[in-house]
C-alpha cells in the first residue's frame, strides 16, 4: 500500500473502499446462496482452490469486499486471501473480530482519530489506541510485515513489542500519530531486524532523550525508507551518517530540521542514489562567518540523477536555492510548504520543474508565484497552497487571481488545497470548467462567512459549479458565505462525493437534508459551526450505516435529539463529546457518529458519553 | 546643537514630508521597506515609522490603526498545529528582526526610523540617508572620514559614545547602532573629519 510516485499525504486514497466495507458481512448472511452443502465436497474444493490462486491477485479492497459477498464459499476464499487488511475506523470493528475473519494478513492500515482532532477540535486522551490491536495480532499474524496507522495513540511499549512480536517485520509508517518518543523508536529500531522503512510522518515526537539513530543494528541495513521530518529534537549526526552509508537501497530520506544544509550535503554524497529527499534546515547552522569554507552543493545535487522528490527547506536561505537547480527538470514532488520565499526567489526554480506534479507552497509566494507554477508546471496533479499567516481579516497574498491562473495553467489538476483570505465565484467557476479532473477540492476562505468581495454575493454559485462541472469529484471542503442554496448544489450533484468538510455554512435544516439524502457515496462527513439540528439529522438516518462517520461541532443538535437517533440506529455509536470543564448541558457541544459492530467502546474517556 | 530659527511655516507643516520635500518624494521612501512588506502594506509600514505626532495629522491616519480582529476561533483555520508552530517561529523572526534606530539630522524638526536590517551594507545605507534627508555625503575613507561633505553620519554605540559611520564592519556596526545623527560637517571636525 505504498503510495508510489511523488509524495503524496492526502487522504484520499479512499478510491479503493467500498461504501460497505467489512462490516457487511453479518447483514448480508441471508443473501449468501444455499451452498450446495451435503454433495459432494471435491468440485467444490477444486473450485475454492482455483478462486484462492485467482484471488491472490485482486488487490483492490473494493473488488474484494464486492468478491466476499457473492457466496460462503467466496467470502471464504476472499478471508483466506487477503494479506491487507484496511480498517478506516479503528471502532468499526473489534481486532477479535478482524483477525478472526482474516487469517493470513501481512499488512495492516489502520485510522483512528478524526480529522478534526488535528484542529484541537477533541480533548486528548480520547482514544484511537494501538495497543488492543498489536496485542490481538501477535499470536494469528505471526508474519506481519507491515504497519500502516494514521492518528493513532502509540505508546512506547507499542513499538517495543511490535518489533519483538514479528521477526519479519518490514515497514512501519505512523501519520498524525501520538503517545510516542525516542526511547520507543529506539527500541524499534535495535529489535527490528528486517526494517526497510520507517516514516514518521506529521507526528508528534516526544523527547526521551534517547539517541535512537545509534539504535540502528551494526552491519549493512534494509533500510529503504528512513522519514524523520517531524521529529522536533536533535539527532546523533555522526551515527546518522554512518547509517546511510551502510544503506545501499536507501532511497527515501526526509530529514528533520535539526540538519544543517552542510550536514545534508555530507549525507547527500553518501548516498546519490536517493529518489526523495527532505533536506532538513537548508540553512547552516551559524550564520557563516569568515571561516566557513562554502561547499558546492549544486554537485551535491547534480550527483543524484534518481531525485524526484524534494522537501524541507525548513529555515531556508534563499542564497542556497540556486544549488537545486539541477535537479529541477526531473523533479515530479515539490513540499515548499515550510519555506518562506517570494515570487522572485520561486521563478527560477518553478521555471525549471517541467515535470512537477505535486506541489506545496506558501501563500508568500503571491499570486504572481502561482502564475510562474502556472506557466510552466503542465503536468501538475497537486496543489497545496498554506498560508504563513493564518489568521483571518489580514491581508491577502493569494487570492482568486492566483486560482484562475491555476486553473487556467494546470489543466490536468486532480487535486487542489487552497487557503486565501479573498476569492470570487467567478474564479472557483474558472476552474470547475478548466480542470474537469478535479477529484479533490478544498478552499479555505479564512474570513468565515465571507461573501463574493466583487459582487457580494455568497459563495454558492462557485462550489455548485464545482460539483457540477467536475464530474470525478469525491472530496470537497468548503467555505465564505454559504447559503442553503450551496447544500441543494452539492446534494443534487454531487453524487460521487466521500468526503465533505463543513464550516461555518448554511442557513438551516434544509442545508444538512440536501446533503444527506443527495449525496449517495457520502462515507465521511464532518461540519463545525453551522445551523443544523436534530431534524435535519434525523432525516439523513437511513443513510448513516453507509457512512464510515459524522462529525458535528458547534451545531444546533440537542441531547435529547442525539438520543433518539442513538435508539433509532443500535448499529451506530453515538458519541457527544464535551471541552473537559463544560457542564452536560441540553446542547451538544460535539457529536462523533459512526457506525460499528461492537457497540460502544469501553476506553472511552470521562468527557465522552456514548448514547 | 542649534537647530535654525525659522519662520518658514512650510517647514513645520505637519505632514508625512520631509523638511524640503514635496508629497511625490513621501512616496519614495516607501522603497526601502520593499524588502520584506508586500506592496500594498508599505505604506502601512512606513506611516508607523513616524512620530506618533506626525502620523496623527497624516490624512492617511486610518492605516494606522488596523481593522479590530476577530476572536481566534479554536481549530481556525484549519491548519494543524504542527505547522502552524513551524511557521510561527518564522513569522516572529521576520517581524522581530528589524534592528529600528532614530536618525535625526540637524536643522531637521522632527527625526525619522530606519530599519538597519534593510541594508546589507553602508553605501546602501548612505544612499537611503542621503534620500531620505537630501543631503550628500562625500567618499569615506578611512584616513579622512567624510572628505568633502557638509554632512556627516554618526552614530551613538551601545557605550554611548558619538562614531562616524564606516569604521567598522557592517555587521559590528548594525548590532552596536543605537541612533543615528547626520551632523553638520562643522560639528563634526571633533571626530577627525577634515571637511
Amino acid at each position: 500500500m505504498r503510495r508510489n510516485g511523488a509524495e503524496d499525504m492526502s487522504e484520499d486514497d479512499e478510491r479503493q473502499q467500498s461504501p460497505r466495507s467489512d462490516l457487511e458481512f453479518t447483514s448480508n448472511k441471508a443473501r449468501y446462496c444455499k451452498a450446495t452443502g451435503s454433495a459432494s465436497d471435491h468440485p467444490d474444493q477444486v473450485l475454492e482452490n482455483v478462486l484462492e490462486n485467482v484471488l491472490h491477485f485482486l488487490t483492490s479492497r473494493r473488488d474484494r469486499n464486492s468478491v466476499s459477498l457473492v457466496c460462503k464459499s467466496w467470502y471464504r476464499v476472499e478471508a483466506l486471501t487477503r494479506s491487507e487488511l484496511f480498517i478506516g475506523n479503528c471502532y468499526a470493528v473489534s481486532p477479535g473480530r478482524a483477525t478472526a475473519r482474516f487469517t493470513r494478513v501481512r499488512a495492516l492500515h489502520l485510522k483512528g482519530k478524526p480529522r478534526f482532532a488535528d484542529f484541537n477540535l477533541m480533548p486528548p486522551d480520547w482514544g484511537a489506541h494501538f495497543n488492543p490491536w498489536l496485542l490481538a495480532m501477535a499470536k494469528p499474524y505471526p508474519w506481519l510485515e507491515k504497519v500502516y496507522l494514521k492518528r493513532m495513540s502509540v505508546t512506547n511499549d507499542d513499538l517495543a513489542t511490535l518489533a519483538e512480536s514479528f521477526s519479519g517485520f518490514k515497514e512501519l509508517v505512523l501519520v498524525c500519530c501520538d503517545g510516542f518518543g525516542t526511547n520507543g523508536l529506539a527500541s524499534f529500531v535495535s529489535k527490528c531486524r528486517q526494517l526497510r522503512v520507517l516514516d514518521l510522518i506529521e507526528s508528534e515526537v516526544i523527547h526521551d532523550g534517547t539517541d535512537w539513530i545509534s539504535c540502528f543494528p551494526q552491519g549493512e541495513s534494509h533500510l529503504e525508507s528512513l522519514i524523520f521530518d517531524c521529529v522536533e529534537w536533535p539527532i546523533n549526526f555522526e551515527a546518522l551518517e554512518r547509517l546511510v552509508a551502510r544503506s545501499p537501497l536507501l532511497k527515501k530520506l526526509r530529514l528533520n530540521r535539526y540538519v544543517s544544509i552542510g550536514q545534508l550535503y555530507r549525507l547527500m554524497i553518501q548516498a546519490p542514489q536517493l529518489t526523495h529527499l527532505g533536506t532538513g534546515l537548508f540553512s547552516p547552522l551559524e550564520i557563516a562567518g569568515q571561516g566557513d569554507q562554502e561547499l558546492d552543493y549544486g554537485t551535491a545535487f547534480a550527483a543524484c540523477r534518481s531525485l524526484v522528490c524534494l522537501s524541507g527547506f525548513r529555515e531556508i536561505i534563499p542564497d542556497y536555492l540556486p544549488a537545486i537547480y539541477p535537479v529541477c527538470a526531473n523533479l515530479t514532488s515539490l513540499n515548499f510548504s515550510y519555506a518562506n520565499i517570494n515570487a522572485e526567489q520561486l521563478k527560477p526554480i518553478i521555471s525549471k520543474c517541467h515535470k512537477l506534479r505535486v506541489f506545496w507552497v506558501l501563500d508568500s509566494i503571491c499570486d504572481e508565484g502561482l502564475q510562474a507554477v502556472a506557466a510552466t508546471c503542465k503536468e501538475l496533479r497537486e496543489l497545496r497552497v498554506f498560508p504563513i499567516n493564518a489568521q483571518e481579516d489580514i491581508d491577502s497574498p493569494v487570492s482568486e487571481v492566483g486560482l484562475q491562473a491555476i486553473s487556467e495553467g494546470c489543466q490536468k489538476l486532480q487535486s487542489i488545497l487552497y487557503f486565501c483570505q479573498r476569492m470570487t465565484n467567478e474564479a472557483v467557476i474558472a476552474m470547475s470548467k478548466n480542470c474537469p479532473d478535479l477529484v479533490v477540492f478544498r478552499l479555505c476562505i479564512m474570513g468565515r462567512h465571507k461573501p463574493d468581495p466583487v459582487t457580494g454575493e455568497p459563495m454558492d454559485d462557485g462550489f455548485g459549479a464545482i460539483v457540477m462541472n467536475c464530474k470525478k469529484l469525491t472530496r470537497l471542503a468548503v467555505s465564505g458565505l454559504l447559503t442553503d442554496k450551496a447544500f441543494e448544489y452539492i446534494g443534487k450533484y454531487g453524487k460521487l462525493v466521500r468526503t465533505l468538510s463543513v464550516a461555518f455554512a448554511g442557513d438551516s435544516d434544509m442545508g444538512l437534508k440536501y446533503v444527506l439524502e443527495g449525496c449517495s457515496q457520502l462515507q465521511k462527513l464532518e461540519i463545525r459551526d453551522s445551523p443544523f439540528g436534530d431534524a435535519a439529522l434525523r432525516s439523513g438516518l437511513h443513510h448513516c450505516y453507509y457512512m464510515r462517520f459524522l462529525w458535528m461541532s458547534s451545531c444546533r443538535l440537542t441531547r435529547q435529539g442525539c438520543q433518539e437517533i442513538a435508539h433509532a440506529m443500535p448499529r451506530l455509536v453515538v458519541e457527544v463529546i464535551r471541552s473537559a470543564d463544560m457542564e452536560m448541558d441540553d446542547f451538544v457541544e460535539t457529536l462523533y457518529m459512526y457506525r460499528s459492530l461492537e457497540g460502544p467502546r469501553i476506553d472511552a474517556p470521562k468527557y465522552v458519553t456514548i448514547l | 546643537m542649534a537647530f535654525e530659527q525659522d519662520l518658514n511655516l512650510e517647514a513645520t507643516e505637519l505632514r508625512l514630508g520631509l523638511p524640503g520635500t514635496s508629497d511625490q518624494s513621501a512616496e519614495k521612501l516607501a522603497s526601502p521597506s520593499n524588502k520584506r512588506a508586500l506592496p500594498d502594506v508599505n505604506e502601512e509600514s512606513m506611516s508607523r515609522d513616524h512620530n506618533s505626532n506626525v502620523a496623527a495629522a497624516a490624512k492617511n491616519c486610518d492605516q494606522e490603526t488596523a481593522p479590530p480582529t476577530k476572536a481566534q476561533v479554536v481549530g481556525w483555520p484549519p491548519i494543524r498545529s504542527y505547522r502552524k508552530n513551524c511557521l510561527q517561529s518564522k513569522k516572529t523572526e521576520a517581524e522581530t528582526a528589524g534592528i529600528y534606530v532614530k536618525v535625526s539630522m540637524d536643522g531637521a524638526p522632527y527625526l525619522r526610523k530606519i530599519d538597519l536590517k534593510v541594508y546589507k551594507r553602508y553605501p546602501e545605507l548612505l544612499k537611503a540617508l542621503e534620500d531620505m534627508f537630501k543631503f550628500k555625503v562625500g567618499e569615506y575613507s578611512e584616513r579622512e572620514g567624510y572628505n568633502g561633505s557638509e554632512f556627516v553620519p554618526t552614530y551613538e554605540d551601545k557605550d554611548g559614545d558619538w562614531m562616524l559611520v564606516g569604521d567598522v564592519p557592517w555587521e559590528m556596526f548594525i548590532n552596536s547602532c543605537k541612533r543615528l545623527r547626520i551632523m553638520k560637517g562643522s560639528e563634526a571636525r571633533g571626530l577627525g573629519c577634515v571637511v
